[in-house]
């Protein structure tokens, strides 16, 4: 195994990326040493999807997510009614204090000595000791210091929910830089509507045995995979299943890219329109009536940004990912937690227009069920694909031969309508080297004083070929 | 061993609980043997196909456990159609978590008659698919399915309704490719 040492701002790691041949080492993806490093480096220091307020409607609601490899309780306060996150483990001696999927409470008590906290995290109660010197009824002094780990931050993004741990790290807001526009438009309903989703629960959950990166960096735009994996879906029909009757609606000029932010991590599909408004609807569903029911929103969405260009992400536009591990297509958001170097439980989420009719609820829900995750007819193809590069890439041979992510490297742009991002050709590797070069950063960085764009003047983009002036549509 | 109707002999009684294992049976056996479009004739035209996903709930909560079949994410939530499509999609060959093919084993247990009335026949039964595939995975489900079948000239019986009841919260396999 290569040693890397493990200090903060080490610089060695940045010899296992190969800006000028286009290639990423595999230790990243199978080395011990450097998962530890990443769930510091990356996972205690990002924005990470926690969930959706629609799944913690009322006062005590709670339910458990993950932040990396650990649980976190997403609670709803009895008292101001806000959401708040905390680490799933009891300051007394580290047990976990909620076992439950979700519910509703008063408070948590620790099974284990009954230490007890509110929903705003703090310690109440402190469980039996009757002796002196020992615990007693009432707390021990101090106790204001002995509440539930909270995360640094929280925010609430039109309805989704996210944390990071760190309280340096820049607003979501900033975080997302110019993904903010399509992350939100993504959230909205069909018709336009600011924070229209709510989202079927529960989460799709399921292990994958691959490293968190193999989908987390690569799957949200990798155009090239699709004849190939997807080969059984095509021949079966199934797509047809969804969308028969298909018609093609009135063309609208665009353009279609692979895109990467290299100094924020983000990046996928993307369409540029070179026209105000919105497109004709184009019909997707088999089931009866829901056709008609998208083409109506789109409608009313036409009227209500007649005079504007759509965001270049969601509702048709393409999906992206938000650095580390979040794809949001449209309404289907899918997120990597790591568990370990080989392990990856693979959550998958699912909005609806809140206003929806039952039948349209239901067709939605059905796509959702039958084409995707464990059972999904597209992505059980994934999972294989995914799961078996992670043993043919650990052996001690395997791993001296680096991966390819070479593809359209050199023939990046920046282009005006998105400051900042390198935008290239639709089936390059563009958002894969975006990921790479803000992981480096990530890897190499003491606190957040390092990362853009709280240090805006850094340039992180570590592969060639990208004019810092240029535009693509000069 | 029940008296189901109250009004056969204990004879008939014995039959049933013959004929439905041996249905059973027969299904595992397709399943296993990959004859899986043969496995679909099993089942009803307004086959209801559902397995429920199952949440770490408090005792006493019971209503919490299982997901709504419908208003949320289910695991199965099939028509024929769709079964059809899974069958379709597994034999173009190209189908990678089955290709190359698993090698499922379906042990079918506990078999209860519970009642028989116009809708039908009640059964449930107990599962254990083991799926060893490649060199070295192995997958397991275990679990218990809640059974409407109807009687039927041709194949003796017909899934209409199957409730399975999976042992399992997160799903640790990667992809569930078999049916129950
Ligand atoms: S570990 Fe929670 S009360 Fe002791
Ligand atoms: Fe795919």
């Amino acid at each position: 195994m290569a040693n890397i040492v493990r200090a903060i701002g080490d610089r060695s790691i940045r010899a296992y990326i190969d800006p000028e041949r286009g290639t990423v080492s595999r230790e990243l993806y199978v080395n011990d040493d450097i998962f530890a490093q990443e769930l510091e480096q990356i996972y205690q220091r990002c924005w990470l999807l926690l969930g959706h307020e629609s799944q913690i409607p009322n006062p005590g609601d709670f339910v458990v997510t993950r932040m990396g490899t650990e649980e976190v309780l997403m609670v709803r306060d009895r008292k101001d009614h806000k959401i708040r996150a905390f680490l799933n483990s009891c300051r007394h001696r580290g047990m976990k204090v909620c076992r439950y999927d979700e519910g509703n409470t008063l408070v948590f008590t620790c099974p284990y000595h009954a230490w007890t906290y509110d929903t705003k995290g703090k310690l109440v109660g402190v469980g039996f000791g009757n002796y002196a010197n020992a615990y007693t009824d009432t707390l021990p002094t101090g106790s204001e210091e002995w509440g539930l780990v909270e995360v640094g931050q929280i925010c609430n993004f039109y309805g989704s929910i996210w944390a990071t741990w760190d309280p340096k790290a820049p607003s979501f807001q900033d975080y997302l830089g110019p993904f903010a526009e399509s992350l939100r438009h993504c959230l909205q309903s069909s018709d336009g509507e600011d924070a229209g989703l709510e989202f079927f629960t529960p989460f799709q959950r399921h292990r994958i045995p691959t490293n968190w990166k193999v989908p987390g960096f690569t799957s949200v735009t990798d155009l090239t995979h699709t004849a190939m994996t997807h080969r059984s879906a095509q021949a079966a029909g199934l797509h047809e299943d969804r969308g028969t009757g298909k018609e093609t609606a009135k063309p609208f000029p665009q353009e279609k890219y692979a895109i990467g932010d290299h100094n924020l991590g983000h990046g996928g599909m993307c369409t540029f329109y070179d026209q105000l408004g919105v497109p004709d609807y184009a019909n997707e569903w088999f089931e009866p009536g829901v056709d008609d029911y998208f083409r109506a929103q789109t409608e009313r969405k036409k009227l209500l940004i007649a005079d504007r260009i759509m965001p270049p992400h969601g509702w048709g536009g393409g999906h992206f990912a938000i650095f580390p591990a979040v794809m949001v297509d449209s309404w289907r958001i899918r997120y990597y937690h790591p568990h370990e170097t080989g392990i990856t439980e693979r959550w998958s989420l699912f909005g609806v227009d809140k206003n929806a009719p039952d039948h349209v609820k239901d067709a939605v829900r059905h796509y959702a069920e039958r084409f995707n995750g464990p059972v999904g007819f597209f992505e059980s193809d994934d999972m294989e694909n995914w799961n078996y590069v992670f043993p043919a890439s650990q052996g001690a041979t395997a791993r001296k031969y680096d991966y390819f992510y070479r593809n359209g490297l050199g023939h990046g742009k920046y282009d005006d309508r998105l400051p900042g991002v390198v935008v290239n050709g639709s089936y390059t590797e563009e958002a894969h080297r975006a990921r790479f070069s803000r992981w480096l950063a990530f890897m190499e960085a003491k606190s957040w004083d390092d990362l853009y764009p709280l240090n805006k003047s850094a340039n992180h983009n570590i592969w060639p070929g990208v004019d810092g002036q240029a535009s693509a549509k000069a | 061993m029940v008296n189901v109707g109250g009004k056969q002999t204990m004879l008939e009684d014995l039959i049933l609980q013959h004929e439905l294992e041996q249905f059973c049976y027969l299904e595992a056996r397709l399943l296993d043997e990959r004859r899986l479009t043969e496995w679909l004739d099993l089942l009803s035209e307004d086959l209801d196909y559902w397995m429920p996903m199952r949440r770490n709930i408090k005792f006493g909560d019971w209503d919490k456990e299982f997901t709504d079949h419908h208003k949320e994410i289910n695991w199965f939530d099939e028509t024929k159609d769709i079964i059809a499509g899974r069958i379709r999609q597994i034999n173009t060959g190209v189908h990678w978590p089955e290709e190359p093919v698993s090698r499922f084993e379906h042990l079918i247990t506990n078999i209860e008659v519970v009642s028989e009335d116009a809708d039908g026949i009640r059964v449930n039964s107990k599962f254990h698919v083991y799926q060893n595939r490649l060199q070295d995975e192995i997958n397991q489900w275990v679990g218990r399915r809640e059974d409407l079948l109807r009687r039927d000239p041709d194949t003796k019986f017909k899934v209409v309704k199957r409730k399975i009841i999976l042992a399992q919260n997160v799903m640790l396999p990667k992809v569930v490719n078999t049916f129950f």
